[in-house]
């Protein structure tokens, strides 16, 4: 299952932080550093895979943003890695050439992008096309 | 303060507040700006304000993912959920997922809004509800709700199903208690045509099969319908809506593989029923994304954890060999990773990717240059050992440093198990040591020093190369130490230029005292390798002919160094050379061959080997009694039977006796403190806790008090003019200790001259003698030699003795053995 999702810039900067685990705020914010340092080492010749504490991290890079899915050990590295680029896709769509300024500004939609692709630390729905629907759907509603 | 309070203007939109903490150009500039907007939001929040609430708390949570606290917005997301409109719910909940979770009593306050929301008419609303309770609902939460959305996972509302179908599974994890209750529910998942619900579906049931075994067997019967609609999705056309580069709808496929790889698990028959999708998937999927690679990886997991057929396995790692050859680093990392967990099973079908795994030892990613170092150590066999090692003396060489201690580690245990000649073994030890000299662990050391020791007949080349290889450089600490040992050992072979291996070296004596000598001085050389270069030079001097009087000059030097265990070695060499004289050549003789202790692997390495099968590392038991030297230990060779052995202590790793049976090998047992001769290294010997009986000087001193009189004396001995009397006396204080006095006699009319007692007693006594009066016994039994024998026997058995004695008498060597069995029973009982 996905312990948690972020999404930080290269300066460490937090974007998103869904959690699908309990932690305290300080913990939330040491958890933060850690991956930010983990992942910024990492360049071109490693893998995508890092391992953390006792998950690991799948992570991968678009422009200035990391996106980071924290896992179980025994989960599928490469299926992660997928998921990540659906979500970029979604959003892409979504926002129309998402830039990371989008996600700042537009946070909380952010999140319910999130919380349309993931429950509960599982994928939810995978099809972009779906999502999208429903997202303009909520829009609406508002 | 005016006395008309003025209406705050109103909150700033949030836009406008990212904006200006945007231009905040450092980070107090930035704090001051969120702790006024923060003071702002506070005041709005106590007026209770309704139009902007939701916009103070969407400010609020903007700053909180900053970093700053903002707790005291908590209670106000509540009164947002509460709110009827869908923008406000909207924000609280985000707010409460954000900000709350199970440790604040404030969340149960949530639940009855929850409990609404999920019977709410608009099914956003429900879906909000749906995915905060699947996001942070505690247990007692999801106590309550949980009818309520095992009700919604029987809706017909395929959005809602999705979300419902997850947040059961929140609530499973939560209280697993609360399985069953979702089992009516599942029944018709599988049915549906909804990707989403199918994909979420399998999701639950795959949560429930891994936490109950009970749903495990009950969903077993699915399998068939698993596998038919995993075939509906390969053979299928294009669908554009779950498509990903030309591959239907990838997780659902990746899930229900997994699904089928739980529910296979130990099961013949649904195995058999995968068999067939299985090998399709393998053979269809499209290799050229990483996309189709998820697909087939979770094939190969699922085909290696049931019981598949063995050609599936072969295909099976196949797919990951082929995986190893992929340009994108992820895969052959996650290529290695399988193959390490199946090496020990399926070993003969990885080994044929032996070399493709060797070749990524040179893969620039450090995690998968560990993977590799591990499952290369895994396939070493006695076949491919040679190959092998060069590639792995080559990774030795040029790996990173965090790697080297296991990859020594890891050479010398292929190296000892496979070893195709003993001249080989010893190459690879050498150039190990002197590439990664320093990292080599330290129990590495005693390992091979007793390994060199076993190879008699390599012992003048093995000395020769490790000469040189610290003639140039002596900061490696393991090499040195190891070098020195050998130097001090088999020196003499070394001068003598005795090499048949290779080229002999001209080396004098002097050249070796300084290289040992440089050691000693050296920095870099830490306590332990002085301690091993001193006794080198100490047991040098019954080995150099010319140069005794620097060695003991040396010696005397470090008499009164700072280190105190240099210091107490330099003492006690000094002595040898002083008061001992006759006994140093008999104490620094050569070392027999050790017995062979278990060997350590202190890294975890996948031990097989593929030409047996495969097996955990089989320790060696250890040395039941003591060992049978090469070097004929006379007593030994004279005793022979088997019950009768000479007295060694019985630590395993001990001193053994010295060779020859001129000195009392009885000295072996007694732990000559400081004096390394007889200890293969100060690191691993277990310290016998013996007095130092040997530099007490003279015996003979009454070691009991309390002289139990009464038991009578007998004649051990009595032959060719010789007698030999034993007097008892048992100890107060231990009851197992016997003390036995002899006493030698001569009643011939010649001197008998370099006498020597020797005695053995069975394996269940333990036996100390300690030195003689003197070694002459004169004639007409004018005198007697005595000495002092200590017993030990705890098992209370009839004491049984071997006795050797040796002699010169009118010209002549003598020798006799004899038995004494006539201890009276005071002596032992």
């Amino acid at each position: 299952m996905i312990r948690f999702i972020l999404i930080q810039n290269r300066a460490g900067k937090t974007r998103l932080a869904k959690w699908y685990m309990q932690f305290d705020d300080d913990e939330k914010q040491k958890l933060i550093e850690e991956v930010h340092a983990v992942v910024t080492v990492q360049d071109a010749k490693h893998t995508n895979f890092v391992k953390f504490r006792n998950f690991k991290i799948i992570y991968r890079r678009y422009a200035g943003l990391y996106f980071c899915i924290c896992v179980d050990v025994n989960d599928n590295n490469l299926a992660y890695l997928e998921a990540i680029h659906n979500f970029v896709e979604v959003l892409n769509e979504y926002f129309h050439n998402v830039c990371e300024l989008d996600l700042v500004f537009n946070f909380y939609k952010v999140y319910t992008v999130v919380d349309e692709m993931f429950l509960a630390g599982e994928i939810r729905e995978t099809s972009p096309t779906k999502v999208l629907k429903q997202l303009l759907m909520l829009q609406s509603l508002e | 303060m005016s006395s008309h309070i003025q209406r705050m203007p109103a909150p700033i939109r949030l836009r406008e507040l990212i904006r200006t903490i945007r231009t905040a150009r450092t980070q107090a500039e930035e704090r001051e700006m969120i702790q006024k907007e923060c003071a702002a939001i506070r005041s709005s929040f106590r007026e209770e304000d309704n139009t902007y609430r939701c916009r103070n708390v969407a400010k609020l949570l903007y700053m909180h993912m900053l970093g700053y606290p903002a707790h005291f917005g908590q209670l106000e997301c509540l009164k947002l959920i509460a709110s009827q409109k869908f923008t406000d719910k909207r924000i609280g909940y985000l707010g409460a997922m954000l900000l709350l979770d199970e440790r604040q009593d404030v969340h149960l306050l949530m639940t009855n809004c929850i409990k609404n929301d999920l019977n709410h008419s608009t099914q956003y609303v429900q879906g909000l509800a749906l995915c905060t309770l699947g996001c942070m609902g505690s247990s007692e939460m999801c106590r309550d709700l949980a009818g309520e959305v095992e009700k919604l996972l029987k809706t017909s509302n395929s959005y809602l199903r999705k979300k419902a179908a997850l947040c059961a599974v929140h609530v499973i994890r939560k209280v697993p208690e609360l399985m069953e209750m979702f089992l009516p529910a599942t029944k018709n998942l599988l049915n549906e045509k909804n990707h989403g619900v199918l994909h979420t579906s399998v999701v639950l049931l795959t949560e429930m099969c891994e936490r109950s075994p009970d749903m495990l067997a009950h969903f077993r019967k699915l399998v068939p319908q698993l596998v038919r609609i995993l075939k509906n999705l390969i053979m299928s056309g294009y669908s554009p809506e779950h498509d990903v580069s030309g591959i239907s709808d990838p997780f659902l496929q990746v899930r229900i593989l997994r699904l089928l790889r739980i529910l296979g698990r130990n099961d013949d028959d649904s195995s058999e029923a995968m068999n067939d999708i299985l090998a399709q998937v393998a053979t269809n999927t499209e290799t050229s994304k990483n996309v189709g690679n998820a697909i087939l990886y979770e094939t190969v997991l699922t085909i290696m954890d049931i019981k598949s057929e063995s050609g599936l396995r072969v295909l099976a790692i196949n797919i990951l060999g082929r995986f190893l050859l992929n340009n994108d680093k992820n895969i052959r990392y996650v290529a290695l990773t399988s193959l390490l967990k199946t090496v020990q099973t399926d070993h003969n079908a990885v080994q044929r990717h032996r070399s493709t795994i060797v070749d990524c030892l040179k893969d620039l990613d450090v995690s998968i240059k560990r993977r590799a170092m591990e499952l290369s150590f895994a396939l070493v066999n006695g076949n491919n050992i040679r190959g092998m090692m060069k590639e792995l003396l080559y990774f030795l060489d040029s790996c990173e440093p965090e790697f080297k201690a296991d990859c020594a580690s890891g050479i010398f245990l292929a190296a000892e198990k496979y070893a195709p000649s003993k001249r080989w073994h010893i190459d690879t030890i050498m150039r190990v040591l002197t590439t990664a000299g320093s990292y080599v662990r330290d129990d590495a050391v005693p390992n091979l020093i007793q390994l060199i020791t076993n190879s008699v007949e390599m012992h003048a080349y093995t000395v020769q190369r490790l000469y040189k290889a610290i003639l140039g450089d002596y900061s490696q600490q393991p090499l040195v130490q190891v070098a020195a040992w050998c130097i001090g050992e088999y020196g003499d072979l070394l001068v003598s230029g005795q090499c048949e291996e290779e080229e002999p070296i001209q080396v004098t004596e002097d050249e070796v005292l300084d290289i040992l000598e440089s050691v000693l001085i050296s920095n870099m050389s830490t306590s332990v390798t002085r301690g091993y270069a001193l006794t080198a030079i100490m047991k040098l001097s019954t080995r150099f002919t010319c140069t005794v009087n620097r060695i003991k000059k040396v010696v005397s030097i470090y008499g009164s160094s700072i280190d105190v265990e240099l210091q107490q070695r330099a003492v006690e060499y000094n002595a040898l050379f002083k008061k001992y004289d006759h006994m140093r050549s008999a104490l620094l003789e050569r070392m027999p061959v050790m017995e062979k202790v278990t060997t350590n692997g202190p890294t975890e390495i996948v031990q097989t080997n593929g030409e047996t099968e495969p097996a955990p590392l089989e320790t060696k038991p250890p040395p039941s009694g003591p060992q049978p030297t090469s070097q004929a230990n006379d007593l030994l060779d004279l005793l022979g039977g088997n019950d009768i052995t000479p007295v060694i202590p019985t630590a395993p790793t001990s001193k053994p006796a010295s060779a020859g049976g001129e000195l009392l090998d009885l000295l072996g047992d007694i732990n000559l403190t400081g004096a390394p001769a007889a200890a293969p290294a100060p690191a691993s010997v277990p310290q016998v806790a013996q007095p130092p009986f040997l530099l007490d000087g003279l015996s003979s001193q009454p070691l009991f008090n309390d002289i139990t009189t009464g038991i009578p004396s007998i004649t051990a001995y009595s032959k060719n003019g010789l007698k030999i009397e034993f007097t008892f006396e048992r100890s107060n204080t231990n009851p197992s200790v016997t003390v036995i006095t002899i006493q030698a006699s001569n009643s011939t009319e010649l001197d008998m001259t370099d006498f020597v007692f020797q005695a053995a007693v069975p394996k269940t006594f333990q036996l100390q003698l300690l030195s003689p009066s003197s070694s002459v016994v004169p004639a007409f039994n004018t005198g007697t030699i005595t000495q002092v024998i200590k017993v030990l026997n705890p098992q209370k058995q009839q004491l049984r003795m071997r006795i050797k004695l040796t002699y010169n008498h009118k010209g002549s060597a003598m020798q006799d053995l004899a038995e004494v069995n006539n201890f009276p029973p005071q002596s032992w009982q």
